[in-house]
């Protein structure tokens, strides 16, 4: 149907979080506040083997001299670290519970969110390791995945069952000294997903999670830690939705890739955690660290679309250690009201003959701020190194914001580095060329902004294409004035 | 006693010399209070992630300049444009030098800093203009303006246009073991007016010198103004330029940086659009070798609609030397249908040699077109074979290629025998002659 813009506008702006419920479920939680006592406790109740511990210890005293950074281009009132419940599980999860006695007001949940559980069964192909509120409540696929000798599990029950994998490899990129929130993470994680895929295998589907903050006050610290081995393969995909609350709450999430020799890894994200309401009030505080690591001819591609979360701080990076490795970032960023996000990617070039490539889309609406923020680096023996950046900005409406930042350090004569920007808005001639075509307003918007965008969406599995062009729609439609 | 230390203790003798009863006189001691505060940049500041002072601060510079140290045209002809005639505005150590300067009050102003400062009949202007522009919470700015005494004062009324263009040239003659200087200078091109200034700091010894300069232009409604540095100096000298712009409706103003020599450049050049329908432009070319270092950080704020500003920056580093570009582009939210370029380009041809660049973009209005390119790179192997294949020595050939490469920059330089001295400076940084001119 069509709308005029005025109207398009109007709706965009009172429509609510279509994902905001709260389910009640009765939780476990810790008290509020944060000490070694109560790290020792989450340690406690994941019965962790005591080297956990004392690694979680030692991120703790870490974390305790770091100070909060300041340097990202948003403004948000410093979470108080002390008024957060660090650790909430579901009562009525227990993972040895097969999938048909998962709590049904769970899978009511699930089937809200539109990633029913049934129907991923039905589609036999996706594997999800759902987490509500940091403790997987169901694991599927785990049998067809044992055969091919890859395991998924939650990063809990690895620690427990493969803690020769989970120590050699945990910490490795992101260490517990890396940065605030991954040091805070390293301390309290309370889940996350474990998947190791042995040398030589292709996983045959692609794994995914599904993330999702549920009590009031509680933070959401989860760490993936993904291992390929030589000449596998596996493609990866995050998805998160967070209910509709008025407080502002923590997710400072650590995901660690591992690309062996001639590995590869495909990490796609849809990120629709609550923005805060139009006023821009709740939300939520999404500062993640992202990191991945490439050895010899091992290639790396994260993707991601980004739509939610009233502040995102998230920099999924590569290290190009070996020789032919190759880095890949994909991103749509999406802010409307009162939404700031600053994110981007770091490309270290350390190997000979490296290649990175970074393609990212910002779209901002309303009263945002979106920057893009990133690193190309080459160091002195990274011979033939080569990188492509493109960051394009479009901006809808006089009252929000891009910004671009890309620092680029080259220390190599043999580097190639390409860098460019574009910042423009929608032009009236693109849509009265539309018009003229028969094409309403509404629907040309969302052509043009399905074009800009299209570099990235076709980078993300078709399981996720979907569920993001829904989400960019729901974003953007009618933010055009 | 650290440079800092020095400075602040050496304001009360500067104040003893200085009318303190001048207006100037309050801007002054906020100034020295405001460094004071701020001290030195480190690296720990963002806008100085990539320079470090430390080594400059350990230099005992003499803050005052002796006596004048006489110096022979025949010496430093080859300093100046002698081919044409050009109004001269010349500074030995800081000092005003008569004997080689060309002034004129001859409808236009084309004189000294210290005479308008001083002078009743250039209060008012003085009122008006002096450190408006230039930035309040800038340390170094700050340390320039509270030490504000001599530079060049250029004021062009409206409609009018000097008949040749002004060179501001400072000599250093090394009668100093080391020498700190900080000009000021102020230069006003009214509604209609046009000026062309052709900035030069040389050092004729190794002795070490440092240069803070702060340059204040305002460029009236319909002003033309065309500006050009030429950094050649030797490799002792640093210089740490701060270039403030303020423009308005409709006027057009260029700035051309020619970066080949000096010990460590930092280059603060900011352009504020005050009007619209307003031109700024900012090139340079830069070459460097041995251990420089050269850091050219440009702002230009879009204020009002319908602007546009044009950035073009090529770099080609050698040895060991190290490049940083830093161009920041502000639009505001008023400041519609701003067209906005940055472009920034850079070739390694050394294993040693750096470059970080920084193109940044913060964009508040919708309707604007902005974009930045940047790239690092090489020659391109097949364009050198294809040259050596006709017969060209491969370092003719390099050179070439380079040129070709500078040559977007050097076209728009609107004064010929400026354009002519370029080309031989940067033959001559290259190593080679091509016997044409580009």
């Amino acid at each position: 149907m069509a709308y005029t813009e005025e109207e398009l506008k109007k709706e965009l702006e009172t429509k609510e979080y279509e994902y905001g419920f709260y389910t009640a479920i009765e939780s476990d939680t810790l008290p509020k506040g944060l000490n070694e006592d109560i790290v020792i406790a989450i340690s406690k109740k994941k019965e962790e083997p005591e080297w956990m511990t004392e690694w979680r210890l030692e991120a703790y005293r870490i974390w305790k001299k770091m100070e909060e950074p300041d340097w990202a281009n948003v403004n948000y009132e410093k979470p108080d670290f002390q008024a957060i419940s660090y650790y909430s599980a579901p009562k009525s999860a227990d993972p040895n519970k097969s999938l048909d006695d998962v709590d049904p007001d769970l899978l009511e949940m699930y089937r809200k969110l539109g990633i029913s559980v049934d129907e991923q069964k039905r589609l036999q192909n996706v594997a999800v390791d759902i987490v509500v509120d940091s403790v997987s409540v169901a694991t599927t696929f785990k049998k067809t995945l044992a055969e091919k000798g890859i395991i998924f599990m939650p990063i809990s029950e690895a620690i427990k069952e493969h803690p020769e994998l989970v120590k050699k490899y945990m910490g490795t990129v992101v260490p517990k000294t890396d940065n605030f929130y991954a040091a805070l993470n390293s301390a309290v994680f309370t889940d996350g997903s474990f998947c190791y895929i042995p040398k030589g295998v292709k996983c045959p589907m692609e794994l995914s999670t599904y993330f999702r903050i549920n009590e009031g006050g509680t933070g959401q610290f989860e760490r993936t830690l993904v291992i390929a081995d030589e000449s596998s393969y596996v493609s990866y995909l995050e998805g998160c939705t967070a209910p509709s609350r008025d407080e502002n709450q923590l997710h400072a999430a650590v995901v660690e890739l591992i690309a062996l020799d001639d590995a590869e890894i495909k990490y796609s994200t849809v990120q629709n955690w609550f923005p805060g309401d139009k006023e821009g009030k709740g939300g939520v505080y999404n500062f993640v660290t992202k990191r991945g690591i490439c050895e010899k001819n091992a290639k790396i591609s994260w993707t991601q679309v980004e739509t939610g979360s009233a502040v995102t701080w998230k920099y999924p990076s590569c290290i190009l250690k070996g020789d032919n490795s190759v880095g890949e970032f994909y991103s749509i960023a999406v802010t409307n009201n009162f939404q700031q996000a600053d994110t981007g990617t770091k490309m270290v070039h350390l190997g000979k003959n490296t290649k990175s490539t970074i393609i990212s889309k910002g779209i901002s609406a309303g009263k945002s701020q979106n920057s893009y923020r990133g690193l190309v680096q080459v160091n002195s023996r990274a011979e033939n190194a080569r990188n492509f950046s493109q960051c394009d900005s479009l901006l809808m409406g006089n009252e929000c914001g891009a910004h671009t930042f890309p620092y680029i350090e080259a220390k190599n004569k043999t580097a190639q580095i390409e860098h460019e920007a574009t910042t423009s808005k929608i032009g009236e001639d693109q849509i009265f060329y539309c018009n003229q075509r028969g094409i309403d307003t509404e629907k040309a918007i969302a052509l043009i902004v399905n074009g800009f965008s299209k570099e990235v969406l076709n980078k993300l599995p078709m399981e996720f294409a979907v569920e993001a062009q829904k989400l960019l729609e729901i974003s953007l439609e009618g933010s055009v004035g | 006693m650290d440079l800092k230390e020095k400075l602040i203790s050496s304001f009360m003798a500067f104040e003893n010399n200085v009318d303190v009863e001048h207006p100037v006189h309050d801007i002054r001691s906020n100034a020295i209070k405001n460094f004071e505060e701020k001290g030195f940049p480190s690296k720990k500041n963002e806008a100085w992630k990539y320079t470090s002072l430390n080594s400059l601060q350990k230099v005992d510079f003499s803050i005052f300049p002796k006596e004048e140290n006489k110096i022979e045209y025949n010496d430093v002809k080859k300093y100046f444009i002698h081919e044409i005639d050009t109004y001269k505005i010349v500074f030995i150590d800081g000092i005003y030098s008569s004997y080689l300067s060309e002034t004129t009050h001859d409808g236009v102003d084309i004189c000294l800093m210290s005479s308008a400062l001083t002078k009743p009949m250039y209060k008012p202007v003085i009122d008006v203009y002096f450190n408006k522009v230039a930035a309040k919470d800038e340390s170094l700015t700050s340390l320039n303006t509270a030490f504000s005494k001599e530079g060049a004062f250029i004021y062009i009324p409206k409609n009018k246009m000097p008949k040749k263009p002004v060179e501001i040239v400072h000599f250093a003659t090394g009668n100093e073991a080391s020498l700190m200087l900080q000009p000021r200078n102020l230069i006003i091109v009214e509604e209609n007016a046009e000026l062309q200034v052709i900035e030069r700091h040389q050092s004729l010894t190794s002795n070490e010198v440092l240069t803070n300069s702060v340059t204040e232009i305002f460029a009236a409604k319909n002003a033309i103004i065309d500006y050009y540095k030429v950094q050649n100096n030797v490799s002792t000298a640093s210089m740490i330029d701060n270039t403030y712009i303020d423009q308005k409706d409709k006027s057009v103003v260029k700035v051309h940086t020619f970066s080949f020599g000096g010990k460590l450049t930092r280059n603060n050049l900011n352009f504020y659009q005050n009007g619209e329908y307003i031109d700024s432009t900012m090139k340079g070319v830069t070459i460097l070798g041995e251990k420089q270092h050269v850091d050219h950080h440009t702002l230009v704020h879009h204020i009002e609609p319908n602007c546009e500003s044009h950035q073009d920056y090529k770099g080609i580093y050698g040895e060991q030397s190290t490049g940083v570009f830093n161009g920041k582009i502000i639009v505001d939210k008023i400041a519609q249908k701003t067209n906005a370029f940055q472009q920034n380009n850079n070739i390694l041809i050394s294993d040693k040699a750096t470059i970080n660049t920084k193109p940044q973009l913060e964009i508040f209005a919708d309707d604007v077109k902005c974009s930045h390119g940047c790239t690092i790179g090489q020659l391109d192997e097949d364009a050198l074979f294809y040259l050596q294949s006709r017969g060209i020595p491969a370092k003719e050939a390099r050179a070439l290629l380079m040129y070709a490469f500078a040559n977007n920059v050097l076209e728009s330089v609107g004064i010929p025998e400026l354009k002519a001295r370029i080309n031989k400076l940067i033959a001559k940084k290259l190593g080679v002659n091509l016997g044409f001119d580009i």
